[in-house]
């Protein structure tokens, strides 16, 4: 792994020089009080203030609403256009915290455990990942309960860390990283060997014990714990739109006269409707039903089926509930039941 | 790259069969050849089925692979998709993504006799199954099917039933809820654990295949307890909500199992191991 220093002034400069190059750029931006990513035209938008955007990166890799093909009717027949990746962008995108970084593994494990997924792989394909370590986090922040870490470097191409006020160690992570570290190299300087990245990042305490929580998870499946955990949830599924790692959809159409396109959009497992058959039955038909579920898909039933957690413990779905229920202390409760 | 899973294959609807009140089949051919010709599906798998316009819906292939060049389709108009579909006529394009989920195990039950008890609308699964063992008749012990319904009206295939009826190497009880029979009516009357129980069949070397509505499955269950079928040697195949069909989207898990990719089709034996979420 190469390590290097680039000022501040140097890095607004590079990702000018990436703009100007035809890369889209996807950042956090500030409106508001809210700091979210987005698509930026001006790098002097870049936000890099907040502990956490509101919702994760993954928009980036798999739209809230997407495409998948096209159709036409005519008379009794039809003509299909396929799903056309020619007119993806490449997208640096910038900023992001390691747990978002990660997140792109359980995303990518859940698109392809089996058959491939066409439209993520395209997306994601043309992605670099230029990620921030965290010198600040919030009482929401869990990676290291969940493997992760302020400085962990999986998942990024390259990785900086603020060091200094007008400057940052990045590391160079992967071949990818490397080729855009090799084509934008002028910007950066020679690293001082004694720079210790581990003094710069914020110390989160672990909340429990990952393997523990899994464990007793599955024991607990008919316990009334989650009754007592999702007493107050109304459904709202916050929480999974704004997660790093939730990829449940729904596939829709979206029907203009004759033409129309098949669209998949963001779902949640929290919906009553997620699960409901025609017949009227709906075999996750209370909350506290979609509660395990939300947490047994993420906790035990992804670590045994794609070996990954579907966590990365970057805290959004608590910081989003609208009735205050926190992740990381209801996944403590397992470590004491 | 490799090629989108969500683009659906074009089918030409080549013949509709009124089943029963809201129930139509639908023989399907690939509008595409090369298509029809690369196609290959087992007893049990299913597919997720177009009408453009309205959106997919989920439904097994009901007929068998031993029978080439189509694919059919059996379902009740319930839904906005549904409805579509049975509104549509001979000739009109519609799409077809498939064959998924895992099958029968057909090979292992060789030299077996096989059981098949089916209600209502969940007779379009078996007769796959049905059909493709009576195609390769030689393979297979004593075929026995009971299938029920809520009314004479409502049983589905009756022109296959009456060809059931007539083969001699078939044997097979019809019944309908108390109430549905009509005048002329001359099979059982009664739910279908209680004929069940009144045929006892033989658990020896036998497997049983049983799909229907929950009620159905659930007082069929401990007939078969009665009868000595273990439970490994009765299957069953499930149907919860879907829309990828390919273990992405979801929905229709039964604990850490996909219904698309585990199932659809389980043996009692997997099911007693899952959380009833089914």
């Amino acid at each position: 792994m190469k390590r290097k220093y680039i000022s501040r002034h140097s890095l607004m400069n590079c990702l000018k020089k990436v703009q100007t190059d035809g890369i889209s750029l996807y950042a956090p931006v500030t409106r508001g009080e809210q700091t979210d990513f987005r698509f930026i035209t001006s790098v002097d938008d870049l936000s890099f203030d907040s502990v956490q955007t509101v919702r994760s990166a993954k928009a980036v890799a798999f739209p809230c609403s997407e495409k998948l093909f096209s159709y036409t009717k005519e008379k009794n027949d039809v003509q299909l256009q396929d799903y056309n990746p020619d007119v993806l962008p490449e997208v640096l995108v910038f900023g992001l915290h390691p747990c978002d970084a990660v997140g792109f593994g359980p995303l990518g494990s859940i698109f392809n455990w089996d058959t491939q997924d066409k439209p993520y792989n395209e997306r994601r394909k043309r992605l670099t990942l230029i990620s921030l370590a965290c010198t600040r986090a919030d009482e929401y922040c869990f990676c290291t309960s969940v493997g992760g870490g302020p400085g962990n470097t999986e998942g990024s191409d390259i990785q900086l860390t603020p060091i200094q006020e007008d400057g940052y160690l990045a590391e160079i992570i992967t071949d990818k990283g490397n080729e855009w570290y090799e084509k934008y190299s002028s910007f950066f300087e020679e690293a001082a060997e004694d720079i210790r990245k581990e003094n710069y990042l914020v110390e989160i305490p672990v909340k429990f014990n990952i393997e523990e929580v899994e464990r007793k998870m599955t024991e607990l499946f008919e316990s009334d714990i989650w009754q007592l955990q999702s007493e107050r949830c109304i459904g709202c599924g916050a929480c999974a739109f704004v997660c790093p790692t939730c990829a449940c959809f729904d596939i829709q159409e979206d029907a203009h006269g004759n033409t129309g396109n098949r669209i998949r959009c963001w779902d949640s497992c929290g919906f009553a409707l997620f699960t409901l058959h025609t017949s009227g039955d709906n075999p996750r038909s209370t909350q506290s039903q979609r509660w395990r579920q939300r947490l047994m898909h993420k906790f035990s039933y992804m670590p045994e089926r794609l070996t990954v957690v579907g966590c990365t413990g970057c805290g959004r779905c608590s910081r989003a509930c609208p009735v205050d229920m926190n992740l990381s202390d209801n996944l403590k409760m397992f470590n004491y039941e | 790259m490799n090629n989108n899973i969500y683009l659906p294959y074009l089918m030409i609807i080549e013949k509709i069969v009124e089943e029963a009140p809201g129930v139509k089949t639908f023989r399907l051919k690939f509008k595409d050849e090369e298509e029809a010709k690369e196609f290959k599906f087992k007893a049990g798998q299913f597919g997720e089925y177009s009408a453009f316009g309205e959106g997919e819906c989920t439904f097994c292939i009901a007929s068998p692979p031993t029978r080439e060049g189509y694919i059919e389709c059996t379902f009740r108009e319930a839904g906005k998709v549904t409805s579509t579909l049975a509104a549509m006529e001979e000739g009109e394009t519609m799409g077809f993504r498939g064959p998924f989920g895992n099958t029968f195990p057909m090979d292992e039950w060789k030299g077996k006799n096989l059981l098949f008890i089916a209600g209502g609308i969940a007779l379009p699964p078996l007769r796959c199954v049905i059909w493709n063992a009576l195609d390769m008749r030689d393979h297979f012990k004593n075929i026995q099917i009971l299938y029920g319904a809520k009314s004479v009206a409502d049983l589905v295939y009756k022109r296959e039933l009456k060809e059931w009826e007539e083969r001699p190497d078939v044997q097979l009880t019809v019944t309908v809820d108390p109430g549905g029979e009509t005048p002329d009516w001359k099979g059982e009357i009664g739910f279908v654990p209680s004929i069940l129980e009144k045929l006892g069949p033989s658990a020896e070397n036998t497997i049983a295949i049983v799909c229907g509505p929950p009620v159905m499955i659930k007082f069929s269950f401990p007939v078969l307890d009665k009868l000595g079928f273990k439970s490994e040697n009765i299957y069953t195949t499930l149907e919860n909500r879907m829309k990828c069909g390919v273990g992405k989207c979801g929905r229709c898990n039964v604990g850490k199992m996909y219904v698309c990719k585990d199932g659809p089709v389980f043996s009692r034996a997997l099911l007693e191991t899952l959380p009833a979420e089914y």
